[in-house]
């Protein structure tokens, strides 16, 4: 780690590379398709940091998610702010809302924990419903064209709408990479592997998950803030359930406890679903069946399974 | 209406949503008391349950009570069936790791849905009543048809206790429960109490959605509800305590028929959601439960 301060920056520089060059060459189609990859890889690489890193189970990020994207569409519609003021906002509510979750829920561990995370999230989801005056409820809203323009930037437009998602990609994977790269993702890792041991060697299990929890609150709470931003609705089903079960899918998919599996998941899972929709509208056996497959036969995920035969560059 | 009969009609509604709860969540509570398995696909077993009242009914055609009968015996057969079959599948090939078994009933839970999707469709669709007829109170007239489920609810868990506590096989389960190796050294074979622990959740669920089918219509997406109140049931109650999750199954149904009727239905769940959430975090044994030694 200390020998070799680059390397482990190399493959995340080489994707960033990559897709800035993609957002020069796509089709319109696919490159509205790699704007939402991208988004949903930030949620992702959030519970990755979580799940795969600390090995938090959680299966209540949706209500992260939901937090900023709401905070951020409301802001935007009910506030007027700006599109930069609306990010902000998201950030600090998915951050937010993760602390205060974070604060109960870390009592618990294992399955408690997992109950625990759906609950919150369940309650979240029914709130959104309940004061569905305010939120829209079930059919949620439209976001304000006037909140959707970033530094003289039309959101809207195809270019801008993928750079800004290349810009939150960027800093959310280089981001990831420093925390696991230092001390403290040691600690992290050592808390997901045995939590007693590192309590013992003067860790606190405690504090360090709740930190996790909160950055990987911060990351959904972008992501979700971003996607309402750039793809203009906010509604109540990007809170629901199935928002916990997608990252937690794609994490497992590409790779838990890697750089880029979160990318990876998300990137193999969005065009599986896409390709899949020509052939079958069976989307829901899709994601059933790589649930089944994936803890069945390939626990390590893609990037997982790599690693172990080509070394931890790839990590 | 005056205050006084319209509780009571809330109650009667909460007894109603008691009695299904109770199967529903007994199955749920077997299924982690015996395996340790939180069966997410608990609520997905319900819906091919009812879903399956709707197919036995609509081919039986009249007259409606017939098939209603002969659903009420298949329905759980069959739903008890497919359970063995991922039990043998899924789980035992996992074994019965906690968390990866989450992950596995969540990935049958989108496979059921489909499934239901693509054979039934989209659409709710209603499945006849048995008998229809009104027992007339001073106040105001109630479905014969929902008291009769309250009770055939109650024969069923009296059945149930019966077969755990006073039968050989209920012995092998709480054998199986109690210690798993002890029990295979006995000479149980616990592969075969595994699928039928499994199998018999599955079926009480089924059970409670063949019954709640004529009041509540068949949909593919119906089973997130019982799910979500069954965990609260059984979380409140204690795991794997039957007493428990009678007496949760009475707390949540009634104060959900009252807050349902009184207030919104939405708020009834938000209250049970958060209360769970708090009694895991606070008073994890559950509120009637004892310590459990693992």
């Amino acid at each position: 780690m200390n020998g070799q301060p680059l390397k482990p920056w190399l493959a995340p520089l080489a994707l960033i590379g990559l897709l800035a060059v993609m957002g020069f060459v796509l089709p319109a189609y696919h490159h509205n398709n790699m704007a939402r990859i991208l988004v949903l890889a930030v949620f992702a690489m959030g519970y990755n940091i979580a799940f795969g890193y600390t090995g938090l189970l959680s299966l209540g990020h949706a209500l992260f998610f939901g937090a900023g994207l709401y905070a951020a569409g409301l802001a935007i519609n009910q506030g007027g702010v700006t599109a930069g003021l609306a990010l902000g906002l998201g950030l600090l509510a998915g951050g937010g809302v993760a602390l205060a979750t974070g604060v109960l829920a870390l009592r618990t561990a294992g399955v408690s924990f997992m109950i625990v995370t759906l609950m919150f999230a369940q309650a979240g989801y029914l709130l959104l419903l309940y004061f569905g005056a305010f939120t829209g409820g079930d059919e949620g809203f439209v976001v304000a064209r006037t909140g959707r323009v970033l530094g003289g930037f039309d959101l809207t437009t195809d270019g801008p709408r993928y750079g800004l998602a290349l810009g939150l990609f960027t800093l959310a994977i280089l981001g990831q990479t420093a925390i696991v790269r230092a001390p403290f993702g040691r600690v992290m890792v050592a808390m997901r592997e045995n939590s007693a041991r590192a309590q013992m060697l003067g860790f606190d299990p405690f504090r360090t998950k709740l930190i996790v929890l909160v950055i990987s609150g911060l990351y959904s709470g972008v992501a979700g803030a971003a996607y309402g931003i750039l793809f203009g609705y906010v509604g109540a089903s990007f809170a629901a359930i199935q928002y916990s079960i997608l990252p937690l899918l794609w994490v497992l998919l590409g790779g838990s406890g890697t750089v880029l599996g979160p990318f990876l998941g998300v990137f193999i899972m969005f065009y599986l679903i896409d390709l899949s929709s020509s052939y079958t509208s069976a989307h829901l056996m899709v994601v059933g069946v790589a649930l089944l497959v994936l803890v069945l036969f390939a626990p390590r995920g893609i990037l997982g399974g790599l690693r172990k035969r080509w070394g931890t560059w790839l990590a | 209406m005056a205050f006084g009969p319209f509780l009571l009609l809330a109650l009667m509604e909460g007894l109603v949503t008691a009695a299904v709860l109770a199967l529903t969540a007994l199955g749920l509570s077997l299924v982690f008391g015996v395996m340790r398995v939180v069966n997410v696909a608990h609520g997905a077993f319900f819906m091919l349950g009812a879903v399956g009242a709707w197919f036995v009914t609509e081919w039986v055609g009249n007259p409606p009570a017939l098939g209603f009968a002969l659903a009420l015996v298949i329905c759980p057969l069959a739903v008890g069936a497919i359970a063995a079959l991922a039990n043998g599948l899924v789980l035992k090939r996992l074994n019965y790791d906690p968390e990866a078994t989450i992950v596995a009933t969540i990935g049958l839970l989108y496979i059921f849905q489909q499934m239901a999707l693509t054979l039934y469709g989209p659409d709710a669709r209603p499945v006849p009543a048995p008998f229809s007829f009104r027992v007339q109170l001073p106040w105001f007239g109630y479905s014969g048809y929902k008291l009769a489920v309250i009770g055939a609810a109650a024969v069923v868990l009296a059945g149930v206790w019966l077969v755990l506590n006073r039968s050989k096989i209920g012995l092998v389960m709480r054998a199986t429960q109690i210690d798993r190796e002890m029990a295979q050294a006995f000479g149980i074979n616990v592969d075969r109490v595994y699928a039928g622990v499994f199998a018999m959740g599955a079926g009480l669920a089924a059970v409670a959605a063949v019954l709640i089918v004529p009041i509540q219509q068949a949909h593919y997406l119906m089973g997130g509800d019982p799910l979500l109140l069954s965990f609260i049931v059984v979380i409140i109650g204690g795991l794997g305590s039957l007493r428990g999750t009678l007496v949760a199954a009475l707390l949540i149904g009634l104060s959900d028929g009252v807050i349902s009727v009184f207030f919104s239905p939405t708020l009834a769940k938000i209250i049970a959601t958060l209360l769970v959430a708090l009694v895991l975090v606070f008073r994890p044994q559950g509120l009637f439960g004892r310590q459990v030694t693992r």
